[in-house]
């Protein structure tokens, strides 16, 4: 599921929330996942550790012991597709990898639900694309939930099976789209006349929400 | 899968981290020339001295400086006593140093903890920084005595200043995300200070932990001078050489003291390159 909508609704916000960071000033916040994965906008790495101690930092702050959290450290980098990086520092890697290690820091969590607060903002368009079709390979192998904020309407669009339209202040929700895309997706799915059509009709409801 | 096109941003990211911790081609020949320029003209002002105006104490000539410096000259025993004095006052620096260290990071570290202390506990560092410490030197001496531990006090008081002010600013300097990444798994107070806030505080604390050096190198011949009694240091040193118009021996012991000082600097410059230089470039 996804969230779009202008600078200033309340998208972040809702994530806050959801995530415990802040408490809602009116109303009821229900999560219903003990095990919560947050990617930030901007990949939050230590810069002394290594890739390997920055996916680990997680685990080890929740006391596991540390055979158990190497091991999980490990295969989350293998799942972001880091493996021999380990000893890298996050000066030396590019803006894609150190979102992909800052990735693979929250699925050690195993998390049932994760939230991303427009993680590939920041990045180039191709990168960006390159990191939407590994999401949705995580999402098909991992099977989470997702509450993903950004921006980009293709990029919601293309991630999502729900996306949900919020105008500006005050925050209120617009409308919702169901996206008929069956998972696991086609990347050339993005250029097809259907998916067009729907990024159309989402970027309208933004746009008339904006109003 | 990590793409052929990141590997190579990856490496051209690395590339770039190597080309700008090199500086500019080593350019130890510049500062040589200056130096012989300035040998020269000291010789030259010194010839005036002795040549026209009868004074030689005032501007010895540069050979005569580096001959007290290397062995005993006209003094018999100053070769001797000037690197006991070296020895004695680079034990008050470091001694003062080190407690600055200690007093300066708790400081900080109590600070960091709360709004409220910061808006309580800074205010005394900066007056710490402006109280002239010349004037309460006499104070120290007649309440702690005149000998190591004084001259510890003054040294402690001039150097601690950057230590404070330095790691609080290091301590403060994670950004809320963070931050955000600790809070959201529960980590108390004593984690995030010890596996963020003072990783991330180590690059300034060497920044601090320079200046302080060279200042506590001041603080030693400045608390050497004042306290004339017990084991003489390099302070008490330029004192009887100056009143007693032993210039070459005077000018040895300034240049001693001036070395002190680089020295410190630089060994302290070069253990914060060794610490954090992996991760923080410092420039």
């Amino acid at each position: 599921m996804s969230v779009v909508g202008p600078s200033g609704c309340g998208k972040s916000t809702l994530l806050r929330i959801a995530s415990g960071l802040e408490t809602a000033s009116d109303g009821v916040a229900q999560v219903d996942a003990s095990r919560i994965g947050y990617v930030f906008q901007d990949a939050t790495l230590l810069p002394w550790r290594s890739v390997q101690d920055n996916v680990e930092l997680l685990a080890e702050l929740n006391g596991q012991p540390k055979e158990a959290r190497r091991a999980k450290a490990g295969r989350a980098i293998e799942l972001v597709g880091l493996t021999g990086f380990e000893k890298h520092l996050p000066k030396q890697l590019s803006g894609g990898m150190r979102m992909r290690t800052s990735l693979a820091r929250s699925l050690t969590l195993d998390p049932e639900l994760f939230l991303f607060d427009e993680p590939f903002g920041a990045l180039d368009e191709i990168t960006r694309e390159r990191l939407n079709d590994e999401l949705l390979r995580l999402f098909v192998e991992q099977r989470f939930a997702g509450l993903f904020i950004t921006h980009s309407v293709s990029e919601a669009v293309y991630l999502s099976t729900k996306v949900v339209v919020m105008s500006g202040r005050p925050g209120t929700v617009v409308r919702t789209f169901d996206v008929p895309f069956p998972m696991p997706r086609d990347p050339d799915i993005r250029f097809t006349p259907e998916f067009a059509e729907l990024v159309g009709e989402v970027s309208r409801a933004l746009r008339e929400g904006h109003r | 899968m990590v793409t052929l096109q990141e590997v190579t941003e990856a490496r051209v990211a690395r590339v770039a981290v190597r080309r700008t911790k090199k500086r500019a081609p080593a350019s130890w020949w510049q500062p040589v020339v200056v130096l012989a320029l300035l040998v020269g003209v000291w010789w030259l002002v010194a010839a005036y001295y002795d040549k026209s105006k009868g004074l030689a104490f005032l501007v010895p000539y540069p050979h005569l400086v580096l001959q007290a410096l290397v062995h005993d000259t006209t003094q018999p025993t100053f070769n001797q006593e000037l690197w006991q004095a070296l020895g004695r006052s680079t034990a008050v620096a470091l001694t003062g140093l080190a407690i600055a260290i200690v007093i300066g990071v708790a400081w900080a570290v109590v600070m960091s903890q709360a709004k409220w202390l910061e808006r309580s506990l800074y205010p005394y560092a900066v007056v710490l920084q402006c109280v002239p410490i010349l004037a309460l030197v006499p104070l120290i001496g007649a309440l702690f005595g005149y000998g190591f531990p004084s001259r510890v006090i003054v040294t402690v008081m001039i150097a601690l200043f950057p230590m404070v002010s330095n790691t609080l600013f290091g301590l403060q300097s994670t950004d809320k995300g963070q931050r955000e990444l600790f809070q959201l798994q529960g980590a108390g107070r004593g984690t995030r200070l010890a596996k963020l806030q003072l990783p991330a505080a180590l690059p300034s604390i060497f920044v601090g932990l320079r200046t302080s050096a060279g200042l506590s190198v001041i603080g030693a011949i400045v608390g050497d001078q004042f306290f004339q009694r017990g084991n003489p240091g390099l302070g008490v040193l330029i004192q009887v050489t100056a009143s007693r118009l032993m210039g070459p021996e005077l000018y040895a012991t300034i240049i001693v003291a001036s070395l002190l000082g680089v020295a410190v600097f630089l060994v302290f410059g070069l253990l914060g390159r060794l610490a954090v230089g992996r991760w923080y470039d410092f420039s």
